[in-house]
């Protein structure tokens, strides 16, 4: 365990399960003290905050209010990743209106409350933090089926950009990540074996992407060490994007 | 009841929202010109004093603050509102 984040204080939305677990987890080796924010599994959530010994809570992050009690009751925030994410996919034809809302309000939407809560509860005052927002590739190259997600994941690039710039001066910063294709509990319904191994195929570095993967990034952009990259977006997909 | 606005307190609010000696926060003090003070430092003295003084700043007001003064003067008139209330 490294200490490069001792006395930090993190908050991983969505951090009980999948990359959100991993990112929670090498945080913590970091030596943050980490706040596990989940909406519905409470056992996953309290399991990983156990292990790194964190605290889990529970937080709505699409309802304003819940997000703005959850952050007040954390206090300063140090560092902040936007992590929590659904999908609804399905071709643009069949998807409807409530589809395109729920997405967007999960996945993009939900950052501006966590980032607003933040920033305001601290973060600015402090004159030190760390943001990170969790794209993908495909809010960058688009999916057939996921008009809604991919929307939401580009929105999240322009918000990390504009973020950046409006904090930068206080030492925040604003980076996304942009994963590939990871196998986890979102993507079991959409990701078969036979998929992963033709994705597998095309992928420069030839192999699966792990949550472990993406989270590397993520705690590399957190890190002391990366306090001059602001508004940047990491693609983490071995290459498949290319 | 109402209470007595203290100049004080909101020097001391102002001061260690912008880092600096709360004898600099003066009513003629322009936020931007003598205290140095950004758009980012504005918003977030605004937040603390909406906050404290349980009172909201909308948009156009916000605009209009310039100086130490307009704060007070728009604290003032919210009490003497609230008083009146």
């Amino acid at each position: 365990m490294s200490h490069e984040l001792s006395d930090k204080t993190a908050l991983v939305t969505g951090g009980g399960k999948g990359i959100g677990a991993a990112i929670s987890r090498a945080l913590a080796g970091m030596g943050a003290n980490v706040v596990v924010a989940y909406r519905s599994d409470s056992a996953a959530a309290e399991q990983v905050a156990h292990e790194i010994e964190g605290k889990a809570v529970r937080c709505d992050v699409t309802e304003q209010a819940e997000v703005e009690k959850a952050v007040k009751a954390t206090g300063r925030v140090d560092v902040l990743v936007n992590n929590a994410g659904a999908v609804r996919d399905r071709l643009l034809l069949r998807m409807t209106a409530a589809d395109w809302d729920d997405i967007i309000k999960t996945d993009l939407t939900a950052a501006f409350y966590t980032t607003k809560a933040v920033l305001a509860a601290g973060m600015l005052r402090a004159r030190w933090g760390r943001i990170v927002n969790m794209s993908s590739v495909v809010g960058i190259t688009g999916n057939p089926g996921q008009a809604n997600y991919a929307a939401a994941k580009a929105g999240l690039i322009g918000f990390t950009k504009a973020i950046a710039k409006e904090v930068g001066s206080r030492s925040i910063t604003c980076n996304a990540v942009a994963p590939g294709y990871v196998r986890t509990e979102l993507t079991t319904g959409s990701l078969t074996d036979d998929m992963v191994a033709e994705l597998v195929k095309f992928t420069p570095l030839a192999r699966e992407g792990t949550a472990e993967d993406v989270a590397a990034a993520v705690a590399f952009l957190c890190s002391p060490a990366a306090g001059f990259i602001t508004g940047h977006v990491l693609v983490v997909d071995g290459g498949l994007s290319l | 009841m109402t209470q007595e606005l203290d100049f004080h307190e909101l020097q001391s609010l102002a001061a260690e929202i912008l880092g600096i000696d709360p004898n600099e926060i003066q009513l003629d003090k322009s936020f931007q010109r003598d205290l140095a003070a950004d758009s980012l430092d504005l918003v977030e003295l605004i937040a603390a004093v909406e906050d404290k003084y349980d009172v909201e700043l909308s948009e156009e007001t916000l605009e209009g603050m310039k100086s130490i003064r307009d704060l007070w003067v728009f604290l003032e008139e919210k009490q003497k509102s609230k008083a009146e209330a």
